[in-house]
């Protein structure tokens, strides 16, 4: 046992409470100035109003923005999943020259500032790709997010793969099933929730995602972040934004809640 | 042999080990390589280029004028200085907080309390970047809660400054070092502790004897996201900052105006973030993460 006086210890429950109150003081804040009729968020709070609420369901250019956003998420997240897993079983399963760079490359996208990727592809494509006619708009900005995702699927198909036997799956192909087959009835299954685990945080990463937005999204094009940032950055019209945080806060719950049930799962398979 | 005419693919990737590393390679290295490696070479080669004086466009060329812009210039030095100083106090307060956080967690805290902290400290990386700089911004901003409520006590809050940019970025990198501390205490072995304390030593001298030592692989390993991390933002210096510059800024600010300084300016953080990474390397600390 760890033998602590008294007195350190509520020196270190005092830090705990420390360390909560700077994480949730402010999240309730953004959440109780989201009814706050003013036009600046102001403490104590004089008038509490819907308003805001109203407003921001009825704002076009935010539920596009919504929809810009899910739609980057998902196509970076299938690009993600298709290289992640590839590369996760080549690196797992072979052993061959250029292995550690392999790995470094896949890491890197997110291992360097956002600004440095952003500015990167927003280059190729303005100097390189434009001028020989090809225009990837919308596409372009899924090709970025693509890349800083995936890392996400990588490292959780690689950390289960590293557990998993290869005698099943030599089991399998010596009965005859052909290589589709037996990934499709005996390693998927195996490594299923790591996959669904890194889908979740690949479409978390890119749904979040500002700094490289900002340089690849086509104009005219918001995402969620971006329309975020923008009201930002207009501080006078910053008010639908603290509804928008109230409600993104609460979905924070949702992933939460899944990782619990997938780390349970994983528990019972094992 | 039925099956090498029914399944010939199967059976041509089955016999050559080469086939079947190339398939799965193939795509992600094109990916990677073509697109994302052959960028980054593009964008620092800009960094040699010249600019037109008169139509401002940018033309391939090999001199040196961007870098001693940079290196003439005492703005971007003490930018770069600033913006390392910035990471390197989030990732130290962070650590400040995360140890004692991590000891209460894994020795003190009932299971209950132990799953309620571990959730209470996930939550947040959940909530959105922008949500959280949002949320800095409603407390730390003029009319806001903390000068209002602290102002009761004559004390006034730090306002939009590098301080607030400190304490945004510690807000929004804290549980990348304090997760990977908690876990490393709870995986240090009980009988660790029953054999200092049996030894004599107090609840202090086992953390700094015991605790401490075993914990530098896990600081380390927090260390990473918090200071590179720290080190690429420049959007909390933007929306809390006041008029506060990182390195970011820069890149992002001369983008479109003077692409070559952008591009050898972008050299800066990639060089610290290699440096930091090859100096942890040493310890080891990045396998055991």
């Amino acid at each position: 046992m760890l033998r602590l006086t008294r007195g350190a210890r509520v020196a270190l429950g005092a830090v705990v409470g420390v360390v909560l109150v700077f994480m949730y003081v402010p999240l309730m804040l953004v959440i109780v100035n989201s009814f706050n009729a003013a036009r600046i968020p102001s403490w104590p709070i004089e008038e509490f109003s819907l308003r805001w609420w109203e407003a921001a369901f009825a704002n076009e250019a935010l539920w596009t923005a919504v929809g810009n956003s899910v739609i980057v998420g998902l196509g970076a997240m299938v690009i993600a999943l298709l290289l992640g897993t590839l590369s996760a079983f080549a690196l797992q399963r072979f052993d061959f020259f250029g292995k550690q760079t392999v790995n470094l490359l896949i890491v890197l996208p997110i291992a360097l500032p956002g600004v440095v990727t952003g500015v990167a592809f927003s280059n190729t494509y303005n100097n390189v790709l434009e001028p020989i006619g090809i225009q990837l708009g919308y596409f372009g900005m899924i090709v970025a997010h693509a890349t800083f995702c995936i890392v996400m699927v990588f490292n959780n198909v690689f950390a289960r793969l590293r557990r998993m036997s290869p005698s099943m799956q030599e089991a399998s192909m010596d009965l005859g099933a052909s290589l589709w087959q037996t990934f499709r009835l005996v390693t998927f299954p195996q490594f299923r929730t790591a996959f669904v685990a890194g889908a979740l945080l690949a479409f978390a990463l890119s749904f979040d995602e500002l700094v490289v937005t900002i340089f690849t999204a086509p104009a005219g094009v918001d995402t969620l972040p971006l329309w975020i940032f923008n009201q930002m950055s207009r501080p006078n019209e910053a008010t639908q934004v603290n509804v928008i945080a109230t409600v993104l806060i609460l979905l924070s719950f949702i992933p939460v809640y899944v990782s619990q049930r997938l780390t349970r799962a994983e528990e019972d398979e094992r | 042999m039925t099956s090498t005419a029914t399944k010939p693919v199967s059976t041509m990737l089955y016999r050559s080990r080469r086939l079947r590393l190339g398939s799965l390679l193939t795509l992600p290295l094109v990916w990677l390589v073509g697109l994302y490696i052959a960028s980054l070479a593009l964008l620092l080669a800009t960094a040699f280029w010249r600019v037109d004086p008169f139509t401002s466009k940018v033309t391939p060329a090999f001199q040196f004028d961007a870098f001693e812009q940079l290196l003439s210039n005492q703005a971007y030095l003490s930018t770069s200085l600033r913006t390392l100083g910035i990471a390197l106090t989030v990732t130290l307060v962070s650590a400040a907080f995360a140890i004692p956080l991590g000891i209460y967690m894994a020795k003190i805290a009932s299971p209950w309390m132990r799953g309620f902290l571990a959730v209470a400290i996930t939550l947040p990386l959940w909530a959105g970047y922008l949500v959280k700089i949002l949320a800095m911004r409603v407390t730390f901003t003029e009319e806001g809660f903390f000068n209002s409520f602290f102002g009761v006590f004559g004390i006034s809050g730090p306002g939009f400054s590098q301080t607030t940019v400190v304490l945004t970025l510690t807000y929004l990198w804290f549980p990348y070092m304090a997760l990977p501390v908690y876990t490393a205490i709870r995986q240090i072995p009980v009988n660790l502790f029953d054999a200092s304390a049996d030894l004599g030593a107090r609840g202090w001298t086992t953390i700094r004897t015991v605790v401490m030592p075993l914990l530098a692989p896990a600081l380390i390993a927090g260390s990473v996201f918090t200071f590179s991390l720290s080190l690429g933002d420049y959007i909390a210096a933007e929306l809390v900052g006041g008029r506060t510059q990182m390195i970011g800024s820069v890149i992002a600010n001369n983008i479109n105006l003077n692409p070559p300084v952008a591009a050898a300016f972008a050299l800066v953080p990639i060089a610290f973030v290699v440096l930091y990474l090859l100096g942890t390397r040493r310890t080891g600390a990045l396998e055991r993460m």
